[in-house]
C-alpha cells in the first residue's frame, strides 16, 4: 500500500531484518564463535603509564603446557593507525609503553586460563618514565622524554589555526563582547559487547571475524602490518554488540589474532575483558575551550574566536580529525560572519581518545550553546530569540566554506517550544528547563585516505532465488541493513523481508567505508538507490517488451511488475539479459573549501536538532532528576521512523549520561574506574520519558531526502541539561559532567557573593601558529552551484 | 608443570533438557552454558555481576549466570533465551521487542527479555515504573530504554 508520502515502504515502521535472530539468541556475535581447535588469546598489558621496555623474557610462558605461541613486538614491528598522518601504533610495543593497558605480548593457548597464566609468566623489565597526565603537563617541557617522537613542541600533537573573514574588524563592530571558558571531561563508549575478534589461516589466506564498525579499514591495517596483499585477507563484520565510535579504529587484538592464527595454523580468538575495553577506549576527548564572541545589541554575532585544547591520550587515533572537528561545525548552526579557530591536541599517558558519537563536536557545542545563552543574559535578551536570530538559512555557505542545503533549525525549534511549553514555564526554585540546538554531518565529505573512489558501493543480484543486495556497510545495531532493505524493496515493489542482505564482508561485498560519521544511510542508501534503479529498469524493460507497452506504462508495486508477479518478471528479464546484476555507487560532491584542513567538516548534508530538557535540581544535595526531554530532529526523511526514533532516544540517553555522570578520569596514571559498576551510566531508573518529533525537510541529495539520525540528537542534550540547571538554581555549571558536587560548590560560591559558577577559570597559553587566513565564500548557494 | 583442575560431573536442566557434563568446578554457569553447551544466546558484558547481560532464569527468577556456579543450580530449572520461544513461535515479549525495535545491537536483549518474562509472570500488568524497577539491573547502551519499556508493556497487554 502506498502511504501518504507516495511510498509503500519508505516512511513505514518495519522491524529490522535481524530482529528475530537477536531476540531469540541466534545472532552470532564474534565471541559466540568457537570453531574446532580454537586457541584462546590473552594480551599482556603495561602496568605503567609511561616506561621504556628494557627487556621481555617469554621463555617461562613458552614452556607452559597448553601454550601454543607467544609473540611480542618484534613479531609485529610495523606501525599502523587509522589516519595516514598518524601511523603511530604497534600491535605490541617492544620499545616503549605509553599508557596503562598498552599491549606488550600475546599468548595463544588451549584455554583462556592457561593463556592468562602464561601472560603472568612473562617478565618485562621497565625503566619507568614520568607520566604526563593533563593538558597543562603536556604543554610544559617533558621531565623525561616526550610520549611520541612527532608533533609540536613538548607533548603537543597537533596545532591548528584558521581565520575566516576579518575577525578583528568583526569585534570592532560589536556592541558587546564576551569571553567564557568551559571544560568537557572525557568519557567512553561502554558498548555492552566487549571487543572480540577471531582469525583463521587456511591455505595462505587469513580470515578475521571481528566486532568492528569498519571492516575496510581493518582490512587495510591487516594488509600493512601482516605484509600480505589485501586479496589474501578477508575481514567479516560479525553481528555487532554496540560501537558508538569505539570500534572504528583498527585494534591491536585484531592484528594479534591474525598473526597467531598464521603461526599456529589454528583459529585464534581474543575477547577483551571489560577492563581492557576501558583501555581500548578511543572515546570522547577531554577538551578545554575558550570562546570570545562579539554581538550587536540585538544579539547578532559579528565575530567569534574559538580555542580548544584536547587531551588526546597516548596515540594519534582519529585525533587530528577530532581537533579540526572541535572548530568545524559551530558555523553550520549559527551565521558567524568572521570566525577564528585555534585548536591543539596534546599527548598524555592515557588510553587514546578518538571518535565517540558526535566526534569532536559535543564539546564545542556544549560551550557554544551556554556561551550564547550567557550573552543573551548580558544583553537582557531571550536566549531562544537570540539563537534563532542567528540561525543559518537553508541553501547557504558558511564562512568556513561548509555547504548547507536542507536545514530544519527553525521548524525544530518551534516544534520543541510548542511541545514542551518552554516559553510559558513557571519559574520555580529547583525546577528548570533548558534549550539547545545542534547539527551533525550525514557522512564526512572526504575519505580518511584521500582518493577519488566512491565512498559506498552496492551490488544487487536477482535470480530465481529472489533479490540479494551486497554492501560493505556494517550494521552495528543502528539499522543500516534496514535502510538497504527498505530502499531496494521500495524500488522493486517488494517488502523489506523479501530482500536478502549480504553485508560487511570484504570477500563478497563491495566497499563501503564503514559505520562512522553517520554516513551509511546517506551514502550506502544512495548507492543502493542507484543500483536498484538499474535493476528495476531491466525488469521493467523485459516486462514492457512482453506486454508490448512502453516502459513508463509498466507499474511496479505490491509484488508485481505490470501483468506479472515479481518472480515471473525476473524470469523474463533473466531470459532477456542473462545474469541479472546491477551496481551503484556514491561519491560525495567535492565541496571542501580552498584551504588546508578543509577536509574536516564538509558533508553532503547536515541534520539539525532542537531539544528541551525539564529537570529538578536539588539546591541542598545538587542531585539532578530529569523529568522529560523533548527533541525535534530534522532527519530529512525518515526511511524507517521506528528506527529513527530509536536512534534519537538512544542519543538522548547517551547525552544524558555524558551530561550528568559519565567521566573517564585517572589517578596516579591509573584509570579510576575501569568497570561497569564504578563507571556510572544511566540505568532504566535514570532515563526520563522522551518525546521525539521527527522533522522532514527532504534533503535534495539524500536518498528519498534522508539525512542522519544516529549522532546529531546527542549534541543539544548536554548543553540543555546545564542550561536547565541554571534555570532551576541560577548557577552555571561550565564543566561536563554536571555532578551534584559541582552544583553544590557553585551554590556555595553564589551564597558567598562569588561568581555563581563552577568551571575552569583560565585557558592555558598555547603556541598556536599564525592563522591561515581564508577568504569567505559567497554566502548564497544558488541551486545550480550546489557543487563547486 | 601440569595444571591440576578439579572437575566434577554436574547435571543441569536447561530449557527442559537434562544434560550431564564434566566441568571444572570453578567454571561459572555462564561459561558452562556458552562453552560446554553451545548456548551462546546468553551474553556477557562484564563477568562481574554489574551489567545484567548474562541473566538467565533459575526456577523462573532472574539470576546473573556470571556469579553462579553450576553446582549451585543442579536440579533446578534453568531457562536461557534459547528456551523462550515455543518452537518457532516467538514468545509475546520476543515478538514485541522485534516489532517495536527494542533490540538495536541486541546484545543486552536476551538478559532483558528473560528478566521481563519473570516480571510478567508475577505481575501481569506492571506499571511503567514497576518495569523500570524490575529491569534496573540490566544495562542497555543503544535504545535509551524507551522502546524496551514500550515492548514490555505491549507484551503484557497481549499476554492477558
Amino acid at each position: 500500500m502506498t502511504g501518504a508520502n507516495g511510498y509503500s515502504v519508505i516512511g513505514k515502521p518495519f522491524p529490522k531484518p535481524d530482529a528475530v535472530s537477536k531476540v531469540t539468541g541466534r545472532a552470532i556475535y564474534a565471541d559466540d564463535m568457537l570453531p574446532a581447535r580454537t586457541l584462546h588469546c590473552r594480551i599482556l598489558r603495561s602496568p605503567h603509564p609511561h616506561a621504556r621496555i628494557l627487556s621481555i623474557d617469554t621463555s617461562a610462558a613458552r614452556r607452559m603446557p597448553g601454550v601454543r605461541a607467544v609473540i611480542t613486538g618484534a613479531d609485529l614491528p610495523i606501525k599502523f593507525g587509522i589516519l595516514p598522518v598518524t601511523q603511530d601504533e604497534r600491535a605490541l610495543e617492544h620499545e616503549k609503553v605509553r599508557y596503562v593497558g598498552d599491549p606488550i605480548a600475546a599468548v595463544a593457548a588451549v584455554d583462556e586460563e592457561i593463556a592468562a597464566a602464561a601472560c603472568d609468566a612473562i617478565s618485562v623489565e621497565y625503566e619507568v618514565l614520568e607520566a604526563v597526565m593533563s593538558i597543562d603537563e603536556a604543554l610544559a617541557e617533558s621531565k623525561d622524554e616526550r610520549i611520541q617522537d612527532y608533533g609540536g613542541p613538548n607533548n603537543i600533537h597537533k596545532l591548528v589555526a584558521l581565520e575566516f573573514g576579518d575577525v578583528d574588524a568583526g569585534f570592532k563592530t560589536a556592541d558587546h563582547i564576551r569571553e567564557d571558558v568551559f571544560f568537557f571531561q572525557g568519557n567512553t563508549h561502554l558498548p555492552m559487547e566487549q571487543h572480540s575478534a577471531i582469525a583463521s589461516f587456511v591455505d595462505g589466506r587469513v580470515t578475521l571475524w571481528s566486532s568492528t564498525q569498519v571492516v575496510h579499514y581493518v582490512h587495510r591495517a591487516l594488509a600493512k602490518v601482516l605484509e600480505l596483499p589485501m586479496n589474501r585477507i578477508r575481514v567479516i563484520g560479525a553481528v555487532h554488540g554496540g560501537g558508538f565510535g569505539g570500534k572504528t579504529d583498527p585494534f591491536a587484538h585484531e592484528i594479534i589474532v591474525c598473526k597467531l592464527a598464521i603461526l599456529t595454523g589454528r583459529p585464534v580468538k581474543c575477547t577483551l575483558t571489560r577492563e581492557e575495553v576501558f583501555y581500548a577506549h578511543r572515546g570522547r576527548h577531554p577538551v578545554l575551550m575558550w570562546v570570545r564572541s562579539g554581538v550587536t545589541k540585538d544579539g547578532r554575532i559579528t565575530a567569534m574566536h574559538f580555542k580548544t585544547a584536547l587531551d588526546g591520550g597516548a596515540y594519534g587515533s582519529y585525533g587530528v580529525a577530532s581537533t579540526f572537528y572541535t572548530g568545524a561545525l559551530q558555523t553550520v548552526t549559527y551565521d558567524i560572519p568572521a570566525y577564528r579557530f585555534e585548536g591543539c591536541r596534546v599527548f598524555t599517558n592515557k588510553p587514546p581518545c578518538g571518535p565517540k558519537r558526535g566526534h569532536g563536536t559535543p564539546q564545542p557545542r556544549f560551550a557554544l550553546e551556554l556561551h550564547l545563552e550567557k550573552i543573551a543574559h548580558d544583553l537582557g535578551l531571550d536566549p531562544v530569540d537570540l539563537k534563532q536570530r542567528n540561525f543559518v538559512k537553508p541553501m547557504t555557505r558558511t564562512v568556513n566554506w561548509l555547504r548547507v542545503t536542507s536545514c530544519g533549525l527553525d521548524e525544530c525549534t518551534q516544534r520543541v517550544m510548542t511541545a514542551s511549553g518552554f516559553r510559558t514555564r513557571q519559574t520555580q526554585r529547583g525546577r528548570g528547563m533548558g534549550f539547545a540546538i545542534s547539527s551533525y554531518m550525514s557522512g564526512a565529505g572526504t575519505a580518511i585516505y584521500w582518493n577519488d573512489m566512491p565512498h559506498s558501493e552496492v551490488q544487487i543480484k536477482v535470480d530465481r532465488g529472489g533479490v540479494t543486495a551486497y554492501c560493505g556497510a556494517m550494521d552495528i545495531g543502528q539499522g543500516s541493513d534496514s535502510v538497504l532493505a527498505a530502499i531496494v524493496a521500495e524500488e522493486l515493489g517488494l517488502r523489506p523481508r523479501d530482500i536478502r542482505l549480504v553485508t560487511a564482508d570484504t570477500d563478497t561485498t563491495p566497499i563501503d567505508l564503514g559505520s562512522y560519521s553517520s554516513r551509511v544511510t546517506f551514502m550506502a542508501g544512495n548507492a543502493a538507490l542507484q543500483a536498484v534503479r538499474k535493476m528495476r529498469g531491466m525488469l521493467v524493460e523485459a516486462v514492457a517488451a512482453k506486454m508490448g507497452r512502453e516502459a513508463q506504462d509498466v507499474p511496479v508495486a505490491e509484488g508485481r511488475i505490470g501483468d506479472f508477479s515479481f518472480e515471473e518478471a525476473s524470469i523474463l528479464a533473466e531470459a532477456r539479459f542473462g545474469a541479472l546484476t546491477s551496481a551503484g555507487s556514491y561519491t560525495p560532491p567535492k565541496i571542501a573549501g580552498p584551504y588546508k584542513g578543509s577536509g574536516v567538516g564538509p558533508s553532503p548534508a547536515y541534520s539539525y536538532s532542537a531539544c528541551v530538557v525539564d529537570l529538578d535540581a536539588n539546591p541542598r544535595t545538587g542531585i539532578v532528576q530529569v523529568h522529560k526531554v523533548w527533541i525535534a530532529h530534522d532527519v530529512g526523511r525518515a526511511i524507517n521512523p521506528l528506527l529513527v526514533e530509536g536512534q534519537v532516544e538512544g542519543s538522548i540517553y547517551m547525552g544524558l549520561g555524558e551530561a550528568l555522570m559519565e567521566e573517564q578520569t585517572f589517578r596516579k596514571g591509573l584509570h579510576k574506574w575501569p568497570s561497569m559498576l564504578e563507571y556510572k551510566s544511566p540505568t532504566f531508573m535514570d532515563m526520563p520519558e522522551v518525546e521525539t518529533i521527527i522533522v522532514e525537510t527532504v534533503d535534495p541529495e539524500g536518498p528519498y531526502g534522508a539525512k542522519e539520525a544516529g549522532q546529531g540528537p546527542l549534541l543539544p542534550v548536554i548543553p540543555a541539561v546545564s542550561s536547565a540547571v541554571f534555570d532551576a538554581l541560577g548557577v552555571w555549571i561550565d564543566e561536563i559532567p554536571v555532578t551534584p558536587e559541582k552544583i553544590v560548590e557553585a551554590i556555595r560560591r553564589k551564597v558567598k557573593g562569588e561568581p555563581p559558577r563552577f568551571g575552569p577559570v583560565r585557558f592555558p597559553s598555547i603556541p598556536y601558529p599564525a592563522c591561515i587566513k581564508v577568504e569567505p565564500p559567497s554566502k548564497d548557494l544558488s541551486a545550480s552551484a550546489a557543487s563547486i | 608443570m601440569a595444571r591440576e583442575v578439579d572437575r566434577q560431573v554436574i547435571a543441569l536442566d536447561v530449557n527442559g533438557e537434562r544434560a550431564e557434563l564434566l566441568v571444572p568446578v570453578h567454571k561459572t554457569l555462564l561459561e558452562v552454558l556458552r562453552e560446554d553447551m553451545q548456548l551462546t544466546g546468553t551474553k556477557h558484558g562484564c563477568e562481574l555481576g554489574e551489567c545484567g547481560t548474562c541473566t538467565v532464569l533459575v526456577d523462573g527468577k532472574p539470576e546473573l549466570s556470571c556469579l553462579v556456579l553450576p553446582v549451585q543450580v543442579e536440579g533446578r530449572s534453568i531457562t536461557t533465551i534459547e528456551g523462550m520461544a515455543d518452537g518457532s513461535d516467538l514468545h509475546p515479549l520476543q515478538q514485541a521487542f522485534a516489532e517495536l525495535g527494542a533490540a538495536q545491537c541486541g546484545y543486552c536483549s536476551p538478559g532483558i527479555l528473560l528478566t521481563a518474562k519473570s516480571l510478567l509472570e508475577s505481575n501481569a500488568a506492571p506499571s511503567r515504573d514497576e518495569i523500570r524497577q524490575a529491569l534496573a539491573g540490566n544495562l542497555c547502551r543503544c535504545t535509551g530504554y524507551s522502546k524496551i519499556l514500550d515492548a514490555v508493556e505491549l507484551a503484557g497487554v497481549r499476554m492477558k
